[in-house]
């Protein structure tokens, strides 16, 4: 018999193969050292004036210019070394200072992809911190004590509601017990399901059950226990709160790609490529917003007791007796008018805050209230000082009106604005969220990874995975000689179609990952070497060559499946576990077995099939024990 | 080609076996691991000075800067140095947070600002509790996949054998990681279930042998047809084993000290699951008698009776 592959496959493999190279390719194009100016407000364009500034503050000091481009309303300026980027950076801030914005001016990388293979969607492979350098936090938002105080504000209303509602509910007394249940104490059973009734109907979130306290004179109580979706909405609420307020944080930092996200139940993800003080990095991230919900003055209204502010490009001058502060806001949502079906933005106050709000509107109907979002930012300010001059950085408050709406009625604890474009809307709820009481963050992880470490480490690991994958390809030749070169041209194109998928998933490499690729070359040959045994036990038996290798590429392959599938099993619990740089582990281990399974099995039966497969052969060697 | 006899020395392999995991039981009990920043939560910085520097005068000076507590030494060459903290109970989590920016600030202090921060790190202590709970989790769930998975694709015989085998390496590598008290951190850990991936792969390779020879030979004593197989698979083992610990060595003496603990643990461990898919899991299947019958391809017992009218 002959071993041959018919034509369809040996294009599949060729076609795997062009593609590999193709998506690997970006890879090998080093990357540019290159400043990206944004503007802070995320919303507004750099504009053409502002990169001319920029541009040519950086001629005037010599630095050269690669490229200029603006694309999506950022400036990105390519430079040459990593030198004139560091130079750079404050040579652009100082130059744009004296323009009336605040702009974010980060160093960053920038590829140089060529343009038709990015039209393809090829991009290289992204760097992890450790391989970048740069800051990593995990947050945890602390909505145990998010819950609890929610539970203390329900505790306040639900007796505001039973003294004052249209049906008075007398109640003994009230306590807070273990596993947030909130229990009320009444004198006989009738007052008792009075309330109940009253609960059940004005209060959802809660779980009611009746209890008998045999031993208290008031001994007929109501447990109200929160559900477990009412427990869910506030913890939501809570992580998402922080995570705007980080997300407006993160731009102040000037960071090119930062990362924030929510991981889990309760905690926050915040990566910050590029970023080595991270002392710094905490005081901002740390750093609230506040609300205000204040009056707009009556045009009668003295200069003295009113603020001046602005609202859509028009003055508005609101009181200054304040209505209350954005920590008696609980809930800002997004809704919908169950009248006419427009958006609007429904706000939920604690009970002192909805008493607050009740007190000041009841006898303002028809007048309009404005929300003002207040922010402590930074700002550089340059000044002569011995003859120099220096940068200095001072904090200052931000003050916006955000909404200014009509009181259309007496208002209480949840109320809603309406009137509103549905972006408005969403806009709107993101800062009422960021501006209203923050439940505590704290740190539970950080690390840190100085950019000369992380050069390092890209080093490090090129360096070993270029001799660890030579000593393979050496050994592979001495030991099996022509099929240890088929074998070879299998690993390599392995390594490419590794590099190659990675790119296209836009996975992320890290130390570990490249630890991973070195362990997937060691290992991808396993699959070869299998298949060589079984075609020399073959030629031992006296088997004709030809049969010989058809038999080892068969008996192998059940073999080679059964040890891949439970490998990739055991990666991807890897996978489902790790955090981080493990998971980097795990991705490239994953990918190197499916791409060393096409290599090894089919890639090297297509090379030997085409090297001795097409014609009738007596003798055939496999390295050094010959048949 | 001569045949090696390795079952004529199962009882010598067993009982060594038995005698070192016994070892590595009485290391983990006695002295526990030595775990790292991962697991243990707290803070670690690592500066380099622009000379070889002492870490002994480190020590001094944050001693009198009022620190305690913490732990210098080399890491990697002799301007390169590690601080360690353990969590302070005594601070609140948030400032056990800045804990690493004022480690940082004393030392770059006591250097004269000449020093560069390469890598700060801080790992509260509720994380580092989660990391282990998951690591351990996560050893659990790969054995329980695997005895699954062989049983399914092999049979339960087999399965025991593999998962023997496989608590065999990591509890070995584990005796080792903690009799030498090197640091067990995550890097460790993901080299441990890689450890298993591997020494699985030999296992399923060998077990697949002997699957097939017994199915061929129609007599012969089983230890004679494991051993057949064990031969049979030998060249093979050897290779990957070898070009598998030639990657690994550079590895550990290329990459850096950062993937070093990966790196010895992946070399402890290929070279004891090499050992083990010959000692550990052929042995027990001769232990548990695997025989002929276990591994006929079951007939359908439906389609016999399918055919009746």
């Amino acid at each position: 018999m002959l071993n041959r592959y018919p034509l369809w496959k040996n294009l599949l493999i060729v076609g795997v193969f062009v593609l590999g190279i193709i998506y690997a390719m970006p890879n090998f194009y080093p990357p540019d050292y290159a400043i990206q100016i944004q503007n802070e407000q995320g919303s507004a364009a750099v504009q053409d004036r502002e990169l001319t500034v920029a541009l040519s503050a950086l001629t005037e000091s010599g630095i050269q210019i690669k490229s200029s481009s603006l694309v999506d309303g950022n400036a990105l300026i390519r430079l040459s070394t990593a030198d004139d980027q560091l130079k750079a950076q404050p040579l652009i801030q100082r130059a744009l200072h004296d323009l009336n914005a605040n702009f974010v001016i980060a160093l960053n990388s920038a590829p140089t992809t060529p343009q038709w293979l990015r039209e393809i969607g090829a991009e290289p492979m992204k760097y992890g911190l450790d391989l970048r350098g740069g800051v990593h936090f995990l947050m945890e938002v602390d909505t145990a004590s998010a819950v609890e105080d929610r539970l203390e504000g329900m505790e306040q209303d639900i007796k505001r509601a039973f003294r004052s509602g249209s049906e008075r509910v007398r109640y003994a007394g009230t306590s807070i017990l273990e596993g947030r249940v909130l229990q009320f104490q009444f004198a006989d059973e009738d007052v008792r399901s009075k309330a109940r009734r009253q609960v059940e109907e004005s209060y959802p979130q809660f779980v009611v059950t009746e209890s008998d306290l045999p031993s208290s004179a008031d001994g007929f109580a109501l447990n109200l226990t929160m559900s477990d979706s009412a427990i869910r909405e506030i913890e939501d609420f809570a992580v998402q709160q922080n995570l705007q307020t980080i997300r407006n944080r993160v731009n102040e930092l000037g960071v090119a790609e930062p990362l924030v996200q929510r991981l889990g139940r309760q905690r926050i993800v915040v990566d910050l490529p590029g970023v080595q003080d991270t002392a710094e990095a905490k005081k901002i991230l740390g750093k609230v917003a506040t609300l205000e919900f204040r009056l707009e003055a009556s045009p009668d209204a003295s200069r003295a007791s009113t603020l001046p502010h602005n609202y859509e490009g028009r003055a508005v001058r609101l009181e200054r007796d304040l209505i209350l502060r954005g920590e008696r806001v609980f809930d800002a949502q997004v809704g919908f008018d169950p009248d006419s079906g427009l958006p609007q933005v429904n706000i939920t106050l604690d009970s002192e805050g909805g008493e607050l709000m009740h007190r000041s509107t009841r006898h303002n109907i028809g007048r309009r209230m404005a929300v003002v979002f207040i922010e402590t930012k930074t700002r550089d300010r340059y000044e002569f000082q011995d003859g120099r001059e220096v940068k200095i950085s001072e904090p200052y408050v931000e003050e916006r009106v955000i909404s200014l709406a009509t009181v259309q009625a007496a208002l209480g604890v949840s109320f809603r604005i309406t009137g509103l474009a549905g972006d408005e809307a969403r806009e709107l709820a993101l800062l009422l969220r960021a501006g209203a009481l923050a439940a505590d963050m704290f740190i539970a992880e950080e690390r840190t990874v100085g950019a000369s470490l992380g050069q390092e480490n890209i080093e490090l690991g090129a360096t070993s995975v270029l001799i660890g994958f030579s000593l393979v390809v050496l050994f592979m030749l001495a030991f099996y000689q022509w099929f240890g070169l088929a074998a070879n041209l299998a690993l390599i194109a392995n390594l490419l179609l590794l590099v190659a998928v990675m790119s296209s998933l836009s996975a992320t490499l890290t130390l570990p990952g490249i630890a991973g690729i070195v362990l997937t070359v060691g290992m991808a040959v396993d699959a070869n070497v299998l298949i060589f045994s079984r075609i020399k036990e073959e030629l031992r038996k006296g088997t004709a060559p030809q049969l010989a290798i058809n038999a080892g590429f068969e008996r192998a392959f059940v073999t080679i499946l059964d040890a891949n599938i439970t490998t990739l099993l055991v990666a991807i619990i890897l996978y489902s576990i790790g955090t981080g740089p493990v998971k980097g582990f795990a991705i490239t281990l994953m990918i190197g077995i499916l791409t060393s399974m096409f290599t090894a099995i089919m890639g090297t039966r297509s090379l030997i099939n085409l090297a001795v497969g097409g014609r009738p052969i007596k003798r055939l060697a496999i390295g050094w024990s010959q048949s | 080609m001569r045949m090696v006899p390795f079952m004529k020395y199962r009882q010598v392999a067993a009982w060594s076996s038995v005698a070192l995991l016994l070892g590595a039981v009485a290391s983990l009990s006695i002295q526990s691991l030595n775990w790292g920043l991962d697991f243990t939560g707290g803070t670690l910085v690592e500066v380099s000075y622009p000379e070889a520097t002492n870490p002994e005068q480190i020590r001094l000076n944050l001693d009198n800067a009022g620190w305690n507590g913490h732990v210098v030494q080399y890491f990697g060459s002799d301007r390169d140095i590690l601080v360690r903290m353990p969590p302070q109970k005594t601070l609140s989590d948030k400032d056990n947070a800045r804990l690493g920016d004022s480690l940082f600030a004393a030392l770059s202090a006591s250097a004269d600002g000449q020093i560069d921060l390469r890598r700060s790190e801080f790992v509260g202590p509720a994380v580092g509790e989660e990391l282990a709970n998951q690591g351990g989790l996560g050893l659990l769930a790969a054995l329980a996949m695997v005895l699954l998975y062989v049983s399914f694709r092999f049979q339960l015989k087999f399965a025991v054998g593999a998962v023997i085998a496989l608590f065999h390496d990591v509890l070995f590598t584990l005796g080792i990681f903690s009799l030498l008290r090197w640091e067990f951190d995550l890097t460790v850990l993901a080299a441990l279930l890689a450890v298993i991936g591997y020494s699985l792969n030999d296992t399923i390779v060998v077990s697949d042998r002997i699957r097939e020879n017994f199915r061929q030979s129609r007599r012969g004593k089983s230890s004679d047809i494991i051993d057949e197989s064990l031969n049979q698979t030998l060249g093979r083992t050897m290779i990957t084993s070898l070009t598998t610990l030639l990657v690994l060595f550079a590895l550990l003496i290329l990459g850096g000290e950062l993937i070093r603990g990966f790196a010895i643990a992946l070399i402890i461990g290929v070279v004891v699951g090499t050992y083990s898919s010959i000692y550990v899991a052929a042995n027990v299947l001769l232990r548990l008698n695997l025989s002929r019958e276990d591994l006929i391809v079951p007939v359908k017992e439906g389609a016999d009776l399918d055919g009746e009218p």
